[in-house]
């Protein structure tokens, strides 16, 4: 028996939603009385993971892998879980493990729970909390089935370090060609993403207009946060549809979501809200946002973002 | 072509949630039902397939009676039948299953469903169903265009996009990008008198097992007041995000 987690790379590196999927394997893992395997796949720095409770990780190297196939993907995890005796399996909520799992619980039988937020509050029965209603409210969900799969929520567990020093097993599954071919994957490779990013800054239709964009990035950089919007700047072609974050978008679940000349409609809280911490800029004190939110600005974007700007620089520049 | 649309009767986006019976159910009183968005936006671009290309529209909903009219409403958008499987939709497999039936059984080719419902938004359903059927499946799905039996998709991925080929029979997991918000319809007099003659098939569920049961629901608790900073006093927002909210 132990707790399988399914730790994802990009381009050769472990993200950083693996670290924080194997500290929540771990804490399953010590509920159960068990260990931690995971499972990566064409990644090197796998011996990082022991920092969070890994014992033993089984590295999968093969150039079959190098694009993403949710079936081939999932067919390699299963076959992880079997040789593990795995009675839970732990992925994360990125777009691919949310492809994968499903398929992955119906080829092991296994009963499957999305965006979990904490450890199991029970093993017998097996008992998770996790979001539903877009965030606006927790359901507490059984898994009634021998084997489980846990998809947590972003950002929602953290990483917890336990220090162990994990060993690397090679590992070489039986590996089927794939009847989803990837053709062009188009990605900026230099930019954070929604998913990963600690600090969201998104813009709304108070920005006016698409020219008015470049302060909205120029945070970012300053911040190392992603840019996103709100569906009508999504709409209106002011920005790229995978900006747009909300009920109907990406959900957001960062640190930090500054929403500037966004009002805050229950469409659009209902997205962002798993994020920690909220801040708002917006012109009317009546916005519906200043309710969802932990700290405000009541002034015009035009002024405020770009003394927000030179005063951040300052700021990073101290530190 | 002959598709599926899967439809999920889902509380419309501005509704309150509420839990009734000591926090163990949906409190549906007052709230209006609706077609999920992302299966919405999966009907429209089927609507598109029957207008382009000839194909057969049906949509499926796994729910009681309560589902009718979302079912309706999506005949009045254009679908040419209308089956409901009268079973409680109380897990993501069990939904998956009954489909899965219900698309053997009617030799559906391509199956397109919502990446997931607003609701209890498990994201599950359509990948179970791909895999019960072993069709072949696209999530995230932002783009479509089937030319035989041969399919090119749009998927979004985190960062951006990727285009891939297959082949059907098919599942994809759709959502907004399958079709602009602007291609959406709103059913006119016309098609609400038509959908009334249309068939609206009540089935029989199969036997399933839940694999998971939902024990109770919580709601988050009530945020404090926002912290007001003054325009010309940046500063001070700027400390409070690193000494207080420790985020920057
Ligand atoms: C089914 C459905 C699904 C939806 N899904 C989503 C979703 O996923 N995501 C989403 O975002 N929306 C969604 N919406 C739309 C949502 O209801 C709102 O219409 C939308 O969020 C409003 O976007 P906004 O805040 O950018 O624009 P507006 O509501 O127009 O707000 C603009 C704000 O900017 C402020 N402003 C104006 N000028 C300035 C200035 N100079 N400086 C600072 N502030 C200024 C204004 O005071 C105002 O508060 C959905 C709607 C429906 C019906």
């Amino acid at each position: 028996m132990s707790v399988l987690v399914y730790t994802e790379s990009d381009q050769g590196n472990l993200k950083k939603g693996a670290f924080e999927v194997a500290s929540y394997a771990k804490a399953v893992a010590d509920q159960l009385g068990t260990t931690v395997t995971a499972l990566a796949i064409n990644a090197s720095n796998t011996n990082e993971l022991g920092n969070y409770g890994v014992n033993k990780v089984l590295t999968v190297n093969n150039n079959d892998l190098n694009s993403f196939s949710a079936k081939v993907y999932a067919n390699v995890v299963k076959q992880a879980a079997e040789k593990e005796n795995a009675q839970v399996v732990i992925v994360s909520s990125s777009a691919d493990s949310k492809y994968l799992a499903p398929l992955l619980a119906v080829s092991l039988n296994a009963g499957y729970a999305s965006n979990v937020i904490e450890a199991p509050s029970n093993t017998a029965p097996f008992t998770v909390k996790r979001n539903a209603f877009t965030n606006k409210a927790f359901e507490v969900t059984q898994i009634n089935t021998n084997v489980k799969i846990i998809g947590v929520s972003n950002n929602a567990f953290g990483l917890v370090e336990n220090s162990a020093s994990a060993t690397s097993e090679d590992f070489s599954p039986a590996i089927e060609a794939s009847t989803v071919t990837v053709e062009a994957v188009d990605k900026a490779t230099d930019k954070v993403t929604i998913a990963d990013a600690d600090v969201v800054v998104s813009g709304g239709r108070g920005l006016k207009g698409p020219e008015n964009w470049g302060m909205i990035e120029e945070l970012a950089d300053v911040l190392g946060a992603a840019t996103a919007c709100s569906k009508p700047v999504s709409d209106l072609g002011w920005r790229p549809h995978s900006e747009h974050v909300g009920q109907t978008g990406k959900p957001v679940a960062s640190n930090l979501y500054i929403a500037i000349g966004i009002s805050g409609a229950i469409q659009h809280l209902a997205g962002v809200n798993a994020s920690k911490v909220k801040v708002v800029i917006n012109t009317d004190a009546e916005a519906p946002f200043f309710k969802a939110a932990d700290y405000g600005v009541v002034g015009d974007a035009f002024t405020v973002v770009p003394q927000l700007i030179e005063k951040l620089k300052a700021f990073k520049a101290q530190q | 072509m002959n598709i599926l649309v899967c439809i999920s009767h889902v509380p419309d986006t501005t509704s309150k949630i509420n839990f009734s019976e000591n926090n163990t159910k949906f409190d549906t009183n007052g709230v209006q039902f609706v077609i999920n968005p992302n299966d919405e936006f999966g009907l429209t671009r089927a609507m598109w397939f029957k207008e382009k290309q000839g194909a057969k529209v049906t949509v499926v909903n796994v729910g009681g009676a309560e589902t009718e009219p979302t079912l309706r409403k999506a005949l009045a958008i254009g679908a040419d039948a209308a089956i409901r499987v009268n079973a409680a939709a109380t897990d993501g497999f069990s939904v998956a299953k009954q489909l899965a039936k219900v698309a053997t059984d009617g030799g559906y080719d391509l199956i397109i469903a919502g990446r997931e419902s607003i609701d209890y938004n498990g994201g599950m359903v359509p990948g179970m169903l791909a895999a019960l059927l072993d069709a072949n499946f696209v999530n995230n799905c932002i783009g479509l265009d089937v030319d035989g039996t041969t399919a090119k998709a749009t998927r979004e991925i985190d960062g951006g996009k990727e285009t891939v080929a297959t082949s059907l029979p098919l599942v994809v997991g759709g959502q907004k990008g399958l079709v602009e918000e602007s291609d959406l319809r709103i059913p006119n007099m016309r098609g609400i008198m038509m959908a009334r003659q249309k068939p609206l098939t009540v089935v029989d569920g199969v036997e399933t097992t839940d694999q998971t049961t939902s024990v109770s629901f919580e709601k988050p608790a009530p945020k404090g007041a926002v912290k007001l900073v003054a325009e010309d006093n940046l500063d001070e927002l700027i400390s409070l995000l690193h000494n207080e909210a420790k985020v920057i």
